[in-house]
C-alpha cells in the first residue's frame, strides 16, 4: 500500500520535475541559423572553392601534377623574347609562359588543398564559397584563364615564328661554329 | 451577476439571434484553431531551442493557414475495399461531435450559445461522439493500422471518461447544479471562490481544498487522455501505427480531424475553466469583471490550459497500453472515489 502511494507520488513528482525543465528551455536562447540570411562563420583555413589569380600563374603545372584526382587541366605557351607586350608577372620579373587555359572540374575536386600548397606563386588559393551548384555537369567546369581566343592565337603564331626563325639561326649558328671548328682544325 | 444572451436581447427570440449564437462559436473555433496549430508549432520548436516556422509572414505567423490551404489542395483519396459511406461520413461526426459542445460553453454572462440547466451532463454526452467517430473512421478504412488506433482510442475514452465524470459529478455536489452559467455564478467574486480552492463558503472550506486540487488534477489527467493528446496518444502513435485512426484520411477529410483534435482540447480546457477556474469571473472580484472582461478572462484561461496541453505534449513521452489502464483504473478511479466521498460528506455536514 505504501508502495503503491510512493508509486504515484514518484510519478506525480517527476512529471513536474520534465516540465520544468522543459520551461526552462522554452525560454532559453534559441540555438537555430537562419541559414540563407544568418551564417555561420566558416574558419579561415576552410577549403572551398578554389579561385585562381591568372596574373599570378606562372604555368608550371605542379597543381596539375599533384592533384590525386586530376581535375586541373592547363594548357601553355612559351614566351618567345620577339613578343612586343614584353609581359610581366606580378612582382615585375619578366613572364616565361602564357597561360591560354586552366580549367578546374569541380565535379571531380577533392579539397584535398594540395594544388595551394605546391603553388609557388601563391596563384591558387581557397575561398570561403561552398554555395556553388549547376544544372550540367559541364556547368561545374571553370575557366580561369583571362586570356582572349584572338590573343591566344597571336601567341601561337609568335611562337611558330620564333620556332622558325630560332631553326634558320641556330642553323647559321651550328655553320659559324662548324667553320670556326674546321679552321681550328686547319 | 445576471445572466443571459446578448443576441436574445437584441434582436428578441428569433431565428436571427439563433443563428448568431450558432455562427459566431463556429467563427471562433476556426480563429482558435489556427492560433492553437501555430502555437503547436512555436512551443514544440521553443522546447527544443528551435525558432519554428519563421518564412510565413513575420515571425512565421501565417504558417497555419499555409498549412489548411495546403490541406484542401491535397487530392481526396478513398481506399480501395474501403466503407465508402461510413468513411466519408466518420470526419463529420467527430467533428459535428465536437462542435456541439460548444453549444453550452459560457463565454461570457452575456453570451452563451444555448443556456440549459444540465451543462455538464450535455457537454459529456456530446463529447461521446467523437468516440462513434473514430471507432466508425478507424473500421471504414480496411486497414489494420487504422482499425487497431480505433479500438485502442475506444478502450482509452471509455475507461478515461469514468474518472472525469466522477470529477464532474463532485462538482456537481458542490456546486449543486448542471447548469454552466450558474457554476460560473457561483464562483464569482475573486480567484479564493473559484472551486480550485473550494468553491465559495466560509473557512470550513479549508479542509476540502486538497481533495478540489486532486480533482482538478485529476479532470486534467482524464481530458488528456479523451482527447487522444500526448502522453495518452497511443491511438495515433506514429511509431506504432502510422496515425492510427486516420491512417487513410487525406485532405479536407484529414483537416477535418485535425479541427476536431483542436476543438476537442478546447472543450475540456473550457469544461475546466468553467468548473474549476471560475469561468469568465475576474479573479480579482469586482475588477475588470462585467460582461465584455467576462470573454477576455475565459479565453484567457482556457488558452492558459491549452498551453498547459501542449507543453506536456513536448515533455513527456507515450506510455504503453498498459501503463495507460493501469493508470486509469488503479490511481484515477480510487482517487476520484476517495475525492467524491469527501466531498459528498462536506456537503451534507454543511
Amino acid at each position: 500500500m505504501i508502495d503503491y502511494f510512493k508509486n504515484v507520488w514518484t510519478w506525480f513528482y517527476t512529471i513536474l520535475l520534465g516540465m520544468r525543465i522543459t520551461l526552462k528551455h522554452l525560454f532559453a536562447k534559441k540555438v537555430t541559423i537562419q541559414y540563407p540570411n544568418e551564417r555561420y562563420p566558416i574558419p579561415p583555413i576552410a577549403r572551398n572553392r578554389l579561385h585562381l589569380d591568372p596574373e599570378r600563374c606562372n604555368g608550371c603545372m605542379q597543381c596539375a601534377r599533384i592533384c590525386p584526382v586530376q581535375c586541373i587541366t592547363v594548357e601553355t605557351i612559351k614566351v618567345v623574347p620577339i613578343d612586343p607586350e614584353k609581359p610581366t608577372m606580378f612582382d615585375g620579373s619578366p613572364r616565361k609562359i602564357w597561360v591560354p587555359r586552366y580549367d578546374i572540374d569541380f565535379a571531380k575536386c577533392c579539397f584535398c588543398g594540395l594544388c595551394t600548397t605546391v603553388c609557388p606563386t601563391d596563384a591558387i588559393k581557397h575561398t570561403i564559397d561552398f554555395e556553388y551548384s549547376s544544372y550540367t555537369r559541364e556547368g561545374l567546369i571553370y575557366h580561369f584563364s583571362n586570356m582572349t581566343p584572338e590573343k591566344i592565337e597571336e601567341k601561337k603564331k609568335l611562337l611558330a615564328e620564333w620556332t622558325i626563325k630560332e631553326k634558320a639561326l641556330k642553323a647559321e649558328k651550328a655553320k659559324q661554329d662548324s667553320n670556326v671548328s674546321s679552321n681550328e682544325v686547319n | 451577476m445576471e445572466t443571459f444572451n446578448v443576441f436574445e436581447k437584441i434582436f428578441g427570440l428569433n431565428f436571427l439571434s439563433a443563428l448568431i449564437s450558432v455562427i459566431l462559436p463556429l467563427v471562433f473555433l476556426i480563429i482558435y484553431a489556427l492560433i492553437a496549430i501555430l502555437g503547436e508549432l512555436k512551443i514544440s520548436a521553443w522546447i527544443q531551442e528551435r525558432l519554428g516556422p519563421m518564412r510565413t509572414g513575420p515571425y512565421g505567423i501565417l504558417q497555419p493557414l499555409a498549412e489548411v490551404v495546403k490541406l484542401i489542395q491535397k487530392e481526396d483519396i478513398v481506399p480501395a475495399g474501403a466503407n465508402r459511406l461510413l468513411f466519408n461520413l466518420a470526419p463529420y461526426v467527430i467533428f459535428a461531435g465536437s462542435f456541439a459542445g460548444f453549444a453550452v460553453i459560457p463565454f461570457s454572462a452575456a453570451f452563451v450559445p444555448a443556456e440549459i440547466n444540465i451543462g455538464l451532463f450535455y457537454v459529456f454526452a456530446v463529447g461521446a461522439f467523437a468516440v462513434i467517430g473514430i471507432v466508425m473512421g478507424g473500421w471504414a478504412s480496411n486497414n489494420k493500422y487504422s482499425l487497431l488506433g480505433a479500438m485502442r482510442s475506444a478502450s482509452q475514452m471509455i475507461s478515461y471518461e469514468i474518472p472525469g465524470a466522477l470529477v464532474i459529478l463532485s462538482a456537481a455536489v458542490l456546486a449543486n447544479s448542471l447548469d454552466m452559467q450558474k457554476i460560473t455564478t457561483l464562483q464569482d467574486g475573486g480567484f479564493w471562490n473559484w472551486f480550485l480552492f473550494g468553491g465559495p463558503g466560509n473557512w470550513t472550506k479549508i479542509w476540502i481544498i486538497p481533495f478540489t486540487l486532486l480533482l482538478s488534477l485529476i479532470y486534467m489527467i482524464a481530458s488528456l487522455a479523451e482527447t487522444n493528446r500526448t502522453p495518452f496518444d497511443i491511438p495515433e502513435g506514429e511509431s506504432e501505427l502510422v496515425a492510427g485512426y486516420h491512417t487513410e484520411y487525406s485532405g479536407m477529410k484529414f483537416a477535418m480531424f485535425f479541427f476536431a483534435e483542436y476543438s476537442n482540447m478546447f472543450i475540456v480546457a473550457a469544461i475546466l475553466t468553467v468548473v474549476f477556474l471560475g469561468g469568465w469571473t475576474s479573479p480579482f472580484g469586482t475588477f475588470m469583471g462585467g460582461f465584455w472582461w467576462g470573454i477576455f478572462w475565459f479565453i484567457l484561461k482556457a488558452m492558459f490550459i491549452v498551453f498547459i496541453q501542449i507543453w506536456l505534449r513536448w515533455t513527456l513521452p507515450r506510455v504503453r497500453v498498459d501503463q495507460l489502464m493501469y493508470l486509469g483504473w488503479k490511481v484515477l478511479l480510487p482517487f476520484s472515489l476517495v475525492c467524491f466521498i469527501v466531498i459528498s460528506l462536506y456537503r451534507i455536514i454543511y
